[in-house]
């Protein structure tokens, strides 16, 4: 006879105030089956937790049911007093009445009622629940990082620095990411490079750390402890190994006019290229869409149209002809740390965007992006740190910097606060008056958002020491007016239209995800938001975990993210990861399918059904060895537990340890048998 | 009985004709093409005969109420226009022509709020008096002319006895306000940066500039009751065409036309050379060839004559200019169907003496 | 200094216009391009406020939005899509039908010429609303020197051009209750 205890939580008011907790824990008390039943305000408190262990003591319970809330919660928490208490903790189980009740219901009458239902449906399931015990799966201490930006050093380095193995994947030519482009960084000006360059060699020269760059993530297939991920190697036309980095190629290229990816577009590059002079690797990789001899081979001409880059190496690094290949990679764990792109400001938007017609659709030579700010004050930059506009390299003399674009504008863009421009716009200005000690920097703002270590701090130093002048209004229009650039905005503080007659323009366009993040996500198995960053597994206390067990995520593919941020998230994953690391086993819940060899006739449906290929087939001998048929068998360390073998097996012959047929029709009476 | 039961009854046997078809697109010219933009309601006319779209004018048609009607009751800014789409709807039309901007843009705000709004399908006909389904389309001059862009390009650049007089020439596209907001309202061009009135121009064989002002906003309905306001807002208008080097500004919209070309004599300060404002009926029956007259090109403010004059004589110059250099052309490529003639002749000369010679590349 | 109240009329538009008028956040965008804001008190993004946060009479009273000209520059470019034209247009006719706007004498006469003729033609007869905008405005010689030229070039129609179906554009003003 089952001896189960109730307890009804009413997580303060959450629960409290729709649902009656005391008139669910009486009702249950007259449940068959039921030894106890009773309601406390905060159940998974110490408290609340020792109430649940003396009542399993007192009343010597066979099965406990927590209704509170989702098992997601807090089903560790009770299981965990369950043993302690002595009882085997699967034998603990949990009602959610709040996300599946309190939270989505208003009628207090009617929310009552069906919490009662809810409760006795878990108690009917767990007279049926059997003791069992956790598996034990072997974990591969390896990690992948994906994404080469500061975030993903910071993690491969930590990881690699705690004594394991760090597989380090860019899908451009160089580590680095954004960083390596910025010129200076807030709140402290400190050189970009300077900070960022050896680190970059630190994790390249690292004995933990493999380095794949030019790669993508093809595949991935497993899951904690145990994924087997397949790294795409984009064609470089250039021999890793071979290749020492003495620049030749880059000089012989033929093809000198293509804009800079790493210049945002204001510097030109060759068609064979290392992205920038500090680049880890210091190899290049040979852009085919491009290069002469790449257009000569797609337009079908029998003669390679150019071959200068390999007529001039000496080391013989430069095949033409290699492809794509793809290497395999064991790991325990893998942090995603893609970073963010800038929403773009040109005519062509995806959907859901707009672009910015009172702009100009960035069709104005002089109106720029923060990035391309960068790049001008950048000492390593096209114009090696001279503030030089781009349409025709003089000196501007007045320059408006537009906060939000992009920005917290549901109408043409991102409804959310890309969080960092108010920040580098205030460098922006710093810059730009340090260099142009008799010019005019002019920001429009809707608000300053300015609250980190120092922050407010250096964007009140821009306006009182270096004279930037901030005008809070948004920007009607921006055109073009023979070579000024005309700016139309209003100053809500002094209520007044204000016009600019701009030499340049600074657009502080929005953050977003970097293209492609939907599909790797997918590949992971990690959900992304409606704008698709990475969704984490709880946005106050599992900030860096995703909601796949072993994934984790860093930086700004999580939400809009500063340097500090990126590199505190990145160190939280490193410490994550190293914690799985700890143990030589993991331990997993059972549930899993469970083969009943005895009834079991070998059709092997399941087999065929199984998305995960834990099931095979095995053979049964007699006394004496003889082998006497077959049935199936199901792998506990490969099964995740969906249950789709259950559903299609013919004779009844598998089930889910935690989801038997027995356990829910039970659920299902529960529902009809108690009006 | 129900008032809109009632309505419908009384149009029953009223004035509702039977569905009529065979007589192309609704007309909607409304009050300024009947009083004072009698110009762009002649050139559209003739612009559509030359290109044979066949219009019919909305019989009993009534004022939309621009722009009074919406801007003090939002119900009577929606219902002054139904009626008129009601009539068109019971005239057998599903297309209705709105030339006038301002029209455009009440008949179809008025079309999509009965089709959005709470409530106002099921009002309507109680209001109007008349049945009504919402089934008509509308649609203005811009959009008729670009859907005949094509057309429009062939005949223009068709040779004819009067050579085009737009060739080249600059020209600004103004579109205003009522073309193109709100976007919602105004289907498909790029509310910002417009682009179907350039084309239009582009197909008639004169340059659309690139310029500044195509949709600030010249005054609206206060050329009366604030002159110094649309002042003020048409010569930021004019200057910025001018600066861009446009020899003309192109409208579709009668209230823009008056604004600027009325009241472009009061926006000069340094006695500028005025600029021509044209409706682009008028601009693309000048490209079709039709005479200036019958598109009421003398009705204007600020002259059109001798900008007309002055595009004639640019067109005669360049159709000499292109005429020489068509015949020099010509008679050099006589001199080298010549030369090849005498090669060919003396290369078959040269493989007839020579036999068993294989004949050309087949026989490999 | 006013003392703030909760009278605003945020409910009324609301009611009339489904736009929520505190998804205004004030950036002023709309007041950057509006091309009446040098020539008017309160800009687009005033009236939003005072339709938040009132007092009512402030925006009701104010001829700021008399001087709209309903260009919808603000609607295009606003971020937040809060529309407000749409809104200008409801604080308008809320003003006009409670007697409490302040409508700049001109403008009122042109609105009340315009639709008197509508209501007794069915279509606008210049001549006559020019005329009755006169007398209604009392500025008698506004633009007398333009009515010779709008005549030469067939601008002017003497004679009203009038629809048979006068009698329904009546019953229309009647029934949205607009009366003259």
């Amino acid at each position: 006879m089952s001896r189960i205890g109730v307890f009804v939580c009413h997580c303060g008011e959450n629960i409290a105030r729709t649902v009656d907790c005391a008139a669910v824990a009486e009702a249950l008390k007259d449940h068959p089956g039921v030894a106890v039943a009773e309601d406390y305000k905060y159940m998974c408190s110490d408290p609340g937790q020792a109430l649940v262990k003396k009542a399993i003591e007192e009343n010597h319970l066979t099965g406990v049911v927590v209704a509170a809330c989702s098992p997601h919660m807090h089903e560790k928490t009770f299981r965990r007093a369950c043993d302690q208490a002595g009882l085997n903790k699967f034998m603990c189980e949990m009602a959610n009445v709040r996300e599946h009740c309190s939270w989505i219901h208003e009628d207090r009458k009617e929310a009552t009622d069906k919490a009662i239902d809810i409760t006795r449906t878990i108690v009917e399931k767990v007279k049926h629940n059997r003791p069992l015990e956790t598996i034990s799966i072997p974990v591969t201490k390896r990690a992948l990082v994906i994404g080469g930006g500061i975030a993903g050093i910071q993690a491969a380095l930590d990881i690699a620095d705690g004594g394991h193995e760090v597989v380090l994947i860019e899908k451009e030519a160089s580590i680095g990411g954004h960083m390596s482009q910025l010129s200076e960084t807030f709140p402290t000006l400190d050189c970009s490079q300077c900070i960022l360059t050896p680190r970059m060699v630190e994790a390249y020269q690292h004995p933990n750390i493999k380095l794949h760059t030019w790669s993508e993530v093809e595949k991935v297939e497993g899951y904690i402890g145990n994924f087997e991920v397949t790294i795409r190697k984009k064609a470089r036309s250039v021999n890793e190994d071979l290749c020492n980095g003495c620049g030749d190629c880059q000089a012989a290229c033929p093809a000198k006019k293509i804009p800079s990816e790493f210049e945002a577009g204001l510097g030109k590059r060759t068609a064979i290229y290392v992205p920038f002079p500090q680049a880890v690797p210091n190899i290049p990789v040979l852009d085919r869409e491009n290069c002469t001899l790449f257009k000569g081979r797609r337009k079908g001409l029998a003669k390679d149209a150019c071959g200068k880059c390999k007529e001039t190496c000496l080391k013989d690094a430069i095949d033409y002809d290699t492809e794509d290949t793809f290497v395999t990679e064991a790991v325990g764990a893998i942090v995603v740390a893609t970073g963010f792109k800038l929403y773009d400001i040109g005519r062509d938007q995806p959907e859901g965007l707009k672009g910015y017609g009172e702009y100009g659709y960035g069709e104005v030579p002089d109106v720029i992006d923060g990035l391309q700010f960068e790049r001008l004050a950048s000492a390593s930059g096209p114009t090696e740190g001279a503030i030089l506009r781009p349409s025709d390299g003089t000196e501007p003399k007045t320059v408006v910097f537009v906060h939000c674009v992009g920005s917290r504008d549901p109408e043409k863009g991102m409804e959310y606060c890309s969080k960092i421009c108010c920040m580098y716009n205030a460098k922006h200005t710093m810059l730009y008056k340090h260099k142009v000690h008799d010019g005019r920097a002019v920001a429009f703002y809707m608000d300053i958002r300015a609250g980190g270590k120092g922050y407010d701090e250096f964007s009140r130093r821009a306006i009182e020491e270096d004279g930037a002048e901030y005008i809070r209004g948004r920007v009607s229009r921006i055109f073009r007016d023979g070579d000024k650039v005309k700016v139309w905005g209003f100053d809500t503080l002094s209520d007044e239209q204000v016009v600019i007659d701009a030499d340049m323009v600074v657009l502080a366009t929005a953050i977003r995800p970097q293209d492609g993040i939907r599909e790797l996500a997918q590949k992971l198995s990690v959900s992304t938001d409606e704008h698709g960053f990475i969704n984490e597994a709880h946005p106050k206390l599992r900030p860096v975990e995703t909601n796949t067990a072993g994934v984790f995520v860093a930086g700004a593919c999580q939400a809009p993210r500063d340097i500090p941020e990126a590199v505190a998230m990145a160190s939280a994953t490193g410490a994550k990861v190293l914690g799985l690391f700890s143990a030589d086993e993991l331990e997993r819940e059972p549930a899993v399918a469970v083969v009943d060899e005895s009834t079991c006739i070998g059709c092997m449906r399941c087999e065929l059904v199984c998305p995960y290929g834990a099931i095979e087939q095995r053979e049964i001998c007699t006394v004496d060895g003889h082998v006497c048929g077959h049935t199936a068998y199901v792998n506990p360390g490969v099964c995740q537990g969906c249950g789709t073998c259950q559903a299609v097996c013919l004779s009844k012959s598998v089930e889910l340890q935690t989801f038997t047929d027995e356990q829910v029709y039970s659920e299902i009476n529960a529902l009809s048998m108690w009006e | 009985m129900s008032a809109a039961a009632e309505a419908t009854a009384q149009a029953g046997t009223g004035t509702a004709a039977q569905p009529q078809t065979g007589r192309g697109v609704a007309y909607y010219p409304g009050c300024s093409l009947h009083g004072t933009s009698p110009e762009f309601d002649l050139s559209l006319r003739a612009v559509v005969q030359a290109l044979d779209i066949p219009v019919t004018e909305i019989d009993d048609w009534n004022c939309c109420g621009a722009s009074s009607g919406h801007t003090t009751d939002h119900l009577l800014g929606v219902a002054l226009p139904a009626r008129n789409l009601a009539l068109a709807e019971a005239q057998g039309f599903d297309r209705v022509l709105a030339p006038c901007a301002a029209c455009y843009n009440r008949l179809s705000a008025a079309h999509l709020a009965v089709a959005h709004e709470d409530g106002l399908a099921e009002r309507m006909p109680e209001i109007l008096g008349r049945p009504f389904a919402n089934s008509v389309e509308v649609f203005n001059a811009v959009q008729m002319l670009h859907e005949a862009a094509e057309t429009i390009a062939e005949k223009a650049a068709a040779p004819s006895a009067i050579p085009n007089p737009l060739k080249g020439i600059k020209v600004a596209a103004y579109y205003g306000c009522l073309l193109v907001r709100p976007a919602e309202v105004c289907g498909g061009d790029d509310p910002e940066q417009p682009t179907s009135m350039d084309e239009v121009i582009s197909a008639c064989g004169a340059d659309p500039v690139d310029w500044n002002m195509k949709v600030e906003c010249c005054g609206g309905a206060f050329s009366v009751s604030r002159t110094a306001s649309v002042v003020r807002l048409g010569r930021a208008i004019v200057d910025d065409a001018r600066r861009c080097g446009a020899e003309a500004i192109v409208v579709a919209c009668p209230l823009c036309h008056s604004n600027l070309d009325l009241r472009q004599k009061a926006m000069a300060t340094r006695g500028e050379k005025p600029l021509p404002v044209l409706f682009i009926t008028e601009v693309v029956g000048l490209a079709l060839g039709l005479p200036a007259e019958s598109l009421g090109l003398k009705r204007h403010f600020v002259a059109t004559e001798p900008f007309l004059q002055d595009l004639a004589v640019r067109a005669a110059k360049r159709e000499a200019a292109e005429k020489t250099a068509r015949d020099e052309a010509a008679a050099k490529a006589a001199v080298r169907a010549a030369k090849r003639a005498a090669a060919e002749a003396e290369a078959a000369a040269t493989a007839a003496a020579a036999p068993g010679a294989p004949e050309g590349g087949e026989a490999q | 200094m006013t003392t703030s109240t909760a009278r605003t009329l945020a409910a009324e538009i609301l009611e009339a216009t489904g736009i929520n008028a505190a998804t205004c956040y004030q950036c002023g965008k709309c007041s950057a391009g509006c091309p009446m804001a040098s020539e008017s008190d309160l800009r687009p993004h005033q009236v939003m406020r005072r339709v938040m946060y009132g007092p009512r009479e402030r925006a009701l009273q104010d001829e700021s939005v008399w001087l709209c000209l309903t260009c919808e520059t603000c609607s295009a470019r606003c971020p937040n899509d809060c529309d407000p034209a749409r809104v200008i247009d409801a604080v308008r006719e809320i003003g006009f039908e409670s007697g409490q706007a302040v409508i700049p004498r001109a403008i009122s006469a042109f609105h009340k010429a315009f639709l008197a003729q509508i209501r007794s033609n069915g279509r606008l007869h210049e001549m006559g609303m020019v005329m009755e905008y006169k007398l209604r405005s009392r500025d008698l010689m506004k633009d007398v020197t333009n009515a010779p030229g709008m005549f030469a070039r067939g601008k002017l129609n003497l004679r009203p051009d009038r629809i048979d179906g006068v009698a329904e554009v009546k019953r229309i003003f009647e029934r949205c209750g607009v009366t003259p």
